[in-house]
């Protein structure tokens, strides 16, 4: 049942990821991003973590894809983009379909695939997995927590900067 | 799961009896909002249809099944084809974690009344409604056409501007009930709703629900009087039906979520619990109505400026402030 | 730990209750879109349809379009979505925060503090720099060289 239901995922997945490189409109290869990111939602939802899932979707889905409809909307890039990219697209998909099958192979052959980290099913059920992932974030890696508020800063400081010295 | 068959058939009588609400409901919200606006502005509204024109919603589906279904030439036919049925899917998709009453014994069996209780509720409802936006949005794109556009980008900088003090609202509920379930949520407001315990949540919670379901004070996306229809101008016939009832459904979900957040949900003295939540989930909507029959509309700025200035800081503000009373009693 | 090669097999509904309520969120979704295309099939099929040249315009107060629809958005739009997704994120974080603030206690609570004084001091840079600012360009400029 879940193998089913991961392997149709993975096929809806990968299917939207394909149209999104091979759409000519620019809207409909956004559409497909995000039912990309819809899938990428349900893996994690096997993988026991719904609270990434709904991160997934509320940042990327939500907040991301919005900004790349807004650019969409406004540069109109019409249709005729990609014609020129097509040779590019086919080397493009035979090396990164190589380098997946590299990945495959080293992920196999080494140590990664007996340790599964130090979080398991049964610690997940007994605390909740969201206040594993708050404690992890305010105990284990509070630095970068912290200065993820100063890169979000910056990020603000870089919009208005770059707005007021485009117009 | 003593009996998989009679499981399987309350599933789909509750789920049955959940459509049949949620849309005799929208459909009757309609009649209920023309008809209050109307005594509002001293006029009768529709009364022609059927007593008291209580059969002007059949009506009115007929009438717009009938009607043609128009696709401008300039069209991108697709997007413009779908976009409605997307935006009523993610609305009715919302309710499903909604508990509009306690659970129920029947044949021997508990039957939760509520489709799905995910131990993620809350943040199923914010992802949901941040996807809301994309029918709006490619519906006004797809119309290739100027108060289409306008109306959608409009929409588009509300929603997601609005979007932010709501999700920061429900922070606070969600410390003072310990869980993102919405039927714990509930259940943590037996004796006391939140309202009382949090009131600055409420309030800002309540105007963001109100700007997210693009009702007057807050309807620049489709403001009749400069862009015609907004987002929908260019929609006939039943797809501007779907985005009209869309827009309703959505107004009795964000109701549920008022009442199931801040006005203890299903609780109450002597009725049963259901009556209870459809009694609040009617108030709220009534009150939306109420405002819109007493409000002018907001100009675009000021609208901004409320949300980016007044609401995001407040609610931020009141996240730490409950964080630190909730620490400080501990 | 089963093998990476697997795909998943973690169950995410253990209990007989859960597995109903996966069933029961699996139809309602099933009968939602159902319903929805249903009514978009029949808008599709029932009622007339014309064609004439005036009718596919788009509609512009029955004067005749002129231009292109598809605007170029002034830069206020761009700008509101950036810090969307800015405070969007800073939410995610609140949020992580908030479901675990009674096993963080008071350290957490500054870390936090810290964390949402710092994205407040980017709300009033960006507010001071008429980033919020809306309106004409001119008047945006003017708004700018007072403030």
């Amino acid at each position: 049942m879940q193998a089913i239901l991961f392997y149709l995922t993975a096929v809806v997945a990968i299917l939207s990821a394909f149209f999104v490189m091979k759409c000519r409109n620019p809207i409909n290869s956004a559409l497909n991003l995000v039912t990309t990111f819809l899938c990428l939602a349900v893996f994690y939802v096997m993988l026991e973590s719904p609270f990434m899932a709904a991160v997934q979707i509320m940042v990327y889905a939500g907040a991301i894809m919005v900004l790349i409809i807004f650019v969409i909307m406004l540069l109109n890039l019409g249709l005729t983009v990609k014609t020129r990219y097509t040779h590019g697209l086919a080397a493009g998909g035979i090396l990164s379909v190589m380098v997946l099958f590299v990945a495959n192979y080293f992920t196999r052959a080494g140590e990664a695939t007996g340790t599964g980290g130090s979080v398991t099913s049964e610690l997940i059920a007994s605390y909740g997995h969201t206040e594993l992932i708050g404690r992890a974030m305010f105990v284990d890696f509070l630095l970068p927590f912290e200065i993820a508020s100063i890169l979000l800063l910056v990020a603000i400081v870089g919009a208005v900067v770059l707005s007021k010295r485009k117009v | 799961m003593t009996d998989p068959l009679l499981s399987l058939a309350l599933i789909l009588a509750k789920l049955i009896a959940v459509f049949g609400v949620i849309l005799t409901l929208a459909a009757y919200l309609v009649l209920a909002e023309r008809k209050l606006l109307a005594r509002m502005q001293l006029r009768y509204g529709p009364n022609r249809v059927g007593p008291f024109g209580m059969m002007q919603p059949l009506a009115d589906v007929i009438k717009l099944l009938t009607k043609e279904d128009f696709v401008p030439a300039t069209a991108d036919k697709w997007l413009f084809l779908i976009a409605p049925g997307l935006s009523a899917v993610t609305a009715l998709l919302t309710f499903a974690v909604v508990p509009f009453g306690p659970p129920l014994e029947i044949f021997g069996k508990t039957l939760p009344l509520v489709v799905i209780d995910l131990n993620v509720g809350v943040l199923y409802f914010l992802g949901l409604s941040s996807l809301a936006v994309y029918g709006m949005a490619l519906g006004g794109w797809a119309s290739n056409s100027k108060y289409s556009l306008l109306g959608s980008i409009r929409g588009l900088s509300q929603l997601i501007s609005y979007e932010l003090s709501m999700g920061l609202a429900i922070v606070p509920v969600v410390m003072m009930a310990r869980s993102f379930s919405l039927t714990e949520i509930v259940m943590a407001q037996e004796k006391i709703p939140y309202l009382l315990l949090n009131p600055l949540a409420f309030p800002i919670f309540l105007i963001s629900v109100l700007a997210e379901s693009k009702r007057i004070p807050f309807d620049l996306p489709e403001a009749e009087n400069e862009l015609v229809g907004g987002f929908h101008t260019e929609y006939s016939g039943m797809r501007f039906g779907l985005f009209f009832v869309g827009e309703y459904i959505n107004l009795i979900i964000l109701g549920s979520m008022v009442t199931v957040f801040f006005l203890g949900g299903w609780h109450g003295p002597w009725l049963p619990g259901v009556v209870w939540f459809a009694l609040k989930v009617l108030a709220i909507c009534a009150f939306f109505i109420w405002v819109r029959g007493s409000m002018p509309r907001l100009r675009y700025d000021q609208l901004m400026h409320f949300g980016w200035k007044v609401l995001l800081p407040l609610s931020l503000l009141n996240v730490l402030v409950t964080g630190a009373v909730l620490l400080g009693m501990s | 730990m089963s093998a990476s090669t697997e795909p998943p097999t973690n169950l995410i509904a253990s209990s007989a209750q859960d597995i109903e309520g996966l069933l029961s969120l699996g139809l309602y979704a099933l009968i939602a879109t159902g319903l929805i295309l249903i009514l978009l099939l029949l808008a599709r099929f029932l009622g007339q349809r014309t064609h004439s040249e005036a009718k596919d315009a788009p509609y512009e107060s029955a004067v005749d379009p002129t231009g292109d629809a598809r605007l170029r958005e002034p830069v206020p739009f761009y700008l509101v979505a950036i810090f969307f997704i800015v405070f969007d994120v800073e939410a995610v974080f609140v949020v992580s925060w908030a479901v675990a603030y009674d096993l963080l206690g008071w350290a957490g609570f500054w870390q936090i503090s810290f964390f949402i004084f710092i994205l407040f001091l980017g709300l009033v840079y960006l507010w001071k720099m008429g980033g919020l600012e809306w309106g004409s360009q001119s008047a945006r400029d003017q708004k700018r060289r007072i403030g």
